[in-house]
């Protein structure tokens, strides 16, 4: 029974498998840093006309899929930096024309149509070796470029304007983390295709900044919840018949579900001290009623900071000291 | 005036920003160890002029000159601290105080090479100077504006500027952050910087300026002293706070200070 796991085409479904799981979430931290989570799905669309081409022209259709992807994202980039009002729209209009084109194109490719099944929702076990190994080394230079170039990709994905006054090539960085992005979809697309891409990209990211204070740390957790969902989800697939594409991302979501409870504690704990914004004149409002304890450190109420000062949080008011009384505020 | 004492010059300079001028007949000199802000009303062109100064807008017109070096071929990025106004600095990802602060030493870093110790000792003392060393690894998202502004002071300070552009470094922040920010650039200033701060109203960085700018329409209306602004103010007998019709109004210099 457990046979079926050291065979040959499961270890190349696991290696595939685990790159994908570490990959998509290293370039997903900086597309949800961006506030771009959608963008893979984008990229995913356009990459069908990608493997489309491929199948009509008999050229691999990973190498179609990553140049028309990579173009794509250009294109996705320099629309965005530019800052038409209508980016948000032209975005739209190139993704549905990615997906749109690329049916329209393995239409002509007769049985092509079937192929393309494959790279939409992922044909992890079909997976040749080439394949694996093309694969292995994209995902390689991906998760590289993505730690090695941390302090730049964040510097230009936190702040551009403050990016561009320190000198940096902030239009460079922000294409290549599209192209980055685009290779990341074309090694994801044999794994848990095109469809659900987006979601190996944001999901694992989701989880892990619940519990994360720091940019890195979301990122280094983000690729080991994508890579234990992916690798579990293939287990899962193999000894239950469901597609591992769909069981990759499900497996993802449980994930963010089961740790979603633990993680509003913690979210929660944390808003709670986020300091009330300082109004201009603060009216004087004296509490009137008795007050049978002293607020402090330590008294037991939750102590937030307001301006100069801290109120505590008393049965749903804001207490702040004031001379002799305590101030409502 | 020497060359090498200008640190900023902006000559005959004019911004248009989707076809409407914001800016026209800049001519400013701000020279070594100058303290100068920059007011006016809003909309006046204030953010412009900075922004045009520290090469975040094209100019349609004219010259800008950083250290002496037209901007097109400055290359000296990390003699030049610019703070943005109110940075969307919590984003779709939370980051620490150090990760923010870390990421102004990035004019002095090459990719792919770690940070070295003079890196992290700059981030250290940023942090120090503007009072959030203890919350180095708390995520910015969760400070109040007055602390993420001191966090976008420190990151500018991580780079060990000489020149210091700030863009209302004093919009909407507690008095007690505005009092740390002070502090933080009379310090920077008695070390020697030049700094160029964009102020609604003087407030607290009243007694560290040594020379006002005001801005009206997007042109230079006043060029001198801090007194000689409230010698302009003197017969109009008081202060008008900032609205943004006072800019409609003819012959009204406002704001100028922040009255009560």
């Amino acid at each position: 029974m457990l046979d079926i796991l050291v065979s040959p085409f499961m270890l190349r479904a696991f290696l595939a498998a685990a790159v994908t799981g570490l990959s998509a979430p290293a370039v997903g931290t900086y597309l949800v840093q961006r506030r771009l989570s959608l963008m893979g799905d984008g990229i995913g669309h356009i990459c069908v006309t990608g493997v489309a081409l491929g199948l009509l022209t008999g050229t691999s259709p990973t190498v179609t899929a990553i140049l028309v992807a990579a173009a794509g994202a250009f294109l996705i980039e320099v629309i965005r930096s530019t800052g038409k009002a209508s980016g948000d729209v032209a975005l739209a209009l190139l993704f549905y024309g990615g997906i749109a084109g690329g049916l329209v194109l393995v239409s002509f490719a007769g049985n092509g149509a079937f192929a393309l099944q494959g790279y939409l929702f992922g044909s992890i076990t079909t997976i040749s070796v080439t394949d694996v190994w093309a694969a292995v080394a994209m995902a390689a230079a991906v998760v590289l470029l993505a730690l090695a170039l941390t302090p730049q990709l964040f510097a230009v994905a936190n702040d551009e304007d403050y990016a561009r006054s320190a000198g940096m090539p902030v239009r460079l960085y922000n294409v290549l983390i599209a192209v980055l992005a685009a290779v990341t979809i074309t090694v994801a697309m044999r794994t848990v295709g095109l469809l659900l891409v987006s979601a190996l990209m944001v999901i694992p990211v989701a989880t892990a900044q619940q519990f994360a204070r720091g940019f890195r740390v979301t990122m280094l957790g983000a690729m080991v919840a994508g890579a234990a969902a992916a690798l579990l989800g293939v287990t899962t697939a193999a000894f239950v018949d469901v597609p591992p594409g769909a069981t990759i991302v499900l497996v993802s979501l449980v994930g963010f579900a089961l740790t979603a409870p633990v993680g509003a504690v913690v979210q929660r704990r944390r808003r709670r001290r986020v300091p009330f914004p300082v109004e201009e004149q603060p009216d004087h409002l004296t509490v009137d009623e008795p007050h049978g304890h002293q607020h402090g450190p330590g008294c037991g109420h939750v102590a937030v900071e307001h301006g100069d000062h801290v109120d505590y949080i008393h049965a749903g008011h804001r207490h702040a000291v004031h001379g002799e009384h305590y101030d409502e505020h | 005036m020497t060359p090498a004492a200008e640190v900023l010059a902006l000559s005959d300079a004019a911004v248009t920003l989707n076809g409407r001028p914001i800016l026209r007949d800049i001519d400013l000199t701000v020279r070594r160890g100058e303290v100068l802000a920059v007011l006016g009303a809003n909309g006046s062109g204030k953010s412009t002029m900075v922004k045009a100064a520290v090469g975040l807008h094209r100019l349609a017109r004219g010259e800008v000159r950083l250290f002496g070096t037209p901007l097109g071929q400055f290359h000296q990025w990390s003699r030049l601290g610019y703070v943005p106004q109110r940075s969307p600095i919590a984003q779709g990802v939370p980051s620490s105080v150090w990760e923010v602060v870390a990421s102004g030493r990035i004019s002095h870093r090459r990719p792919f090479v770690p940070m070295r110790r003079a890196d992290r000792s700059a981030v250290a003392e940023a942090l120090d100077a503007v009072g959030m060393a203890d919350r180095a690894r708390q995520p910015v998202g969760t400070l109040s504006g007055g602390q993420q502004q001191r966090v976008l002071m420190a990151r500018t300070l991580a780079s060990e500027p000489d020149l210091l552009v700030l863009d209302e470094p004093n919009a909407g922040v507690d008095l007690f952050s505005q009092e740390a920010i002070v502090g933080t650039l009379a310090a920077r200033s008695r070390a020697g910087a030049t700094i160029v701060v964009v102020l609604h109203e003087l407030g607290p960085f009243a007694a560290l300026i040594q020379r006002t700018v005001v801005l009206r329409d997007g042109r230079i209306a006043y060029d001198g002293s801090p007194e000689g602004l409230d010698a302009l103010l003197a017969d109009h007998g008081h202060h008008h706070l900032p609205t943004t019709r006072s800019a409609l109004v003819p012959e009204v210099l406002a704001p100028l200070e922040g009255g009560s």
